[in-house]
């Protein structure tokens, strides 16, 4: 049924109208409460038995630095061995070859299955198991000058990384369309050819945001080589509260050092996911 | 007369489906042959077999003279390192229903990829042959464009222009206009209007059959695995033998 071209009354012109503000009460009482809980843990502390001078003092202290150096030496080190050792397994973990398959599977198994710090402790104590390690014929050491306290943390850390970062990975090959494997071998790519041209960079987009979240949570991790007297933050500030007793203090100067890196880092992962993000109109922008 | 494709026997199943039951045909050199029927006909499959992404149960296909994917000793077929596959997949270039651009590069490094990564060939060479390709699907002032910039028309367009700058002996389409818009399909057809004017050997899955009656020298069509009927374009179009070629023309006309 038509009406022709009128329209019907009872429905007015609207497009001259404002639009009033909306008063967020909720918004307003919420931060009045958040402001006065601030308030009261900030003035607990600042009553606290806590010396700021110490906090103040050693927050740039040569020992600290150092630690926050090898800190980050080491988290970079570690996720490079545990990045490239992750690509490789998760590249085996989708090859036809059933071997690989289950060489990947059976690591990602063990080194996600046990604990990192049991890991540390097992790689440092390498020396009860082998006195000497070396190629026979060629080249031998004692294992306990060769397993230094770096080396034991970055195998530690390093191989523990590679099997979380190939799920990630594993996650990032899978979400690249079949098609652009098919598009590769019509133009005559071998597997690995396609993988390292058309597929990796495609996966990398994918991988990124949890490989920061993976990296993020190296740095933190680690301050568990302090146990096996690697010389990172936590180790240097826990070698200066037992000398001078100033326990709280010296862990605040270290998670003060931890909030920074972190800190840092997050507009650092906003750049490679930009880098990545080139042809797709989504994603970085 | 050679043909430059020979298949024979050819049959293939996933599963339970049978996809391919005995196919043979030939295609030669300046060709362009076009496969129709339903969805499910095995036409797609069989272009696959052609290009080796997918691999035949039985039967054999033979590119040039050369079996593909197999070596023949003492009456045994022994499979292909996958390198010889990867050499065999030069004689063709393959444009798919979606596309397949790389997306994270723009449409001249599509174009070079192949060239350059796979065939070695310098850079500068090569970009001049992607430029020269990229102008006669007329889209050389998008050679800096990503695939998401373009539309659907235009990726196709790349996409034929990256086969042929392979240089291969024959390109396989595989419905490669059923992913576009109406409004879109006309440009790609153009383009391999002019491509099988220019004497390429085409071998085209589709169902634009105003296409393939304009273009093909032959049309197969195919129905449950097997060719139900294969002849020149006028004769299979119009005036078809099989009552299950008339069926199908019938209601793709509607």
């Amino acid at each position: 049924m038509s009406h022709g071209d009128a329209l019907a009354d009872g429905f007015p012109d609207l497009s001259g109208h404002t639009i009033a503000r909306q008063a967020h009460w909720g918004r307003w009482l919420a931060a009045a409460i958040i402001i006065v809980m601030l308030g009261a843990i900030g003035r607990a502390f600042a009553n606290g038995q806590i010396e700021w001078s110490y906090v103040e003092r050693f927050l740039t202290a040569p020992v600290i630095l150092r630690g926050i150096v090898n800190t980050m030496i080491m988290a970079v080190a570690a996720m490079a061995l545990g990045i490239a050792l992750g690509v490789v397994v998760a590249i085996m973990r989708l090859s036809p070859n059933p071997v690989l398959r289950s060489v990947a599977a059976g690591y990602t198994w063990l080194f996600r299955g046990t604990p990192l710090i049991l890991q540390l402790l097992l790689w440092f104590n390498l020396a009860l198991v082998f006195p000497t390690i070396g190629i026979p014929g060629l080249w031998s050491a004692r294992a306990v000058d060769v397993m230094t306290p770096f080396l034991a943390a970055l195998l530690g850390l390093g191989i523990n990384q590679g099997a979380y970062t190939s799920e990630v990975m594993r996650a990032g090959l899978l979400s690249v369309d079949i098609g652009q494997y098919e598009a590769a071998q019509a133009i005559g790519m071998g597997r690995l050819q396609a993988l390292r041209r058309i597929i990796l960079p495609q996966a990398m987009r994918v991988v990124i945001p949890p490989l920061g979240n993976e990296f993020i949570g190296l740095v933190k991790a680690t301050s568990l080589a302090s146990v096996i007297q690697y010389p990172e933050v936590l180790h240097s500030a826990e070698n200066i509260y037992y000398a001078n007793s100033r326990v709280i203090e010296l862990l605040i100067v270290a998670g003060l050092w931890y909030l920074l890196v972190v800190s840092i880092l997050t507009p650092l992962q906003m750049l490679l996911e930009r880098r990545f993000a080139r042809g797709l109109a989504r994603g970085g922008r | 007369m050679r043909p430059l494709v020979a298949i024979r026997q050819v049959s293939k199943r996933f599963g339970e489906f049978q996809a391919l039951k005995q196919v043979s045909l030939d295609v030669f050199e300046g060709e362009v042959v076009c496969l129709i029927g339903q969805s499910g006909s095995g036409k797609t499959t069989l272009l696959r077999c052609v290009n080796q992404l997918a691999t035949a149960d039985s039967g054999g296909i033979w590119l040039d003279g050369e079996l593909l994917g197999f070596r023949e000793i003492d009456g045994r077929l022994h499979r292909l390192s996958e390198r010889d596959i990867a050499r065999q997949r030069l004689a063709c270039g393959m444009v798919f229903q979606r596309f397949n651009l790389f997306p994270h590069m723009t449409a001249l490094e599509n174009l070079i990829e192949g060239p350059v990564q796979v065939q070695r060939r310098a850079v500068a060479e090569a970009k001049d042959e992607a430029m020269a390709l990229l102008r006669r699907v007329g889209l050389a002032d998008k050679a800096g464009s990503y695939p998401s910039q373009l539309s659907g028309g235009q990726q196709q367009r790349v996409a034929i222009a990256r086969a042929l700058a392979m240089k291969p002996r024959l390109v396989l389409f595989d419905e490669p206009t059923s992913a576009l818009d109406p409004e879109l399909v006309g440009e790609v057809l153009s383009v391999m209007k002019e491509l099988a004017r220019s004497g390429m050997t085409m071998l085209v899955v589709t169902h634009e059959l105003g296409f393939a009656r304009e273009v093909a020298d032959r049309v197969v069509y195919m129905d449950q695995g097997v060719i139900v009927e294969s002849g020149p374009a006028a004769e299979v179009l119009r005036a078809p033998r099989e009552a299950r070629t008339k069926a199908f023309l019938a209601a793709e006309v509607g």
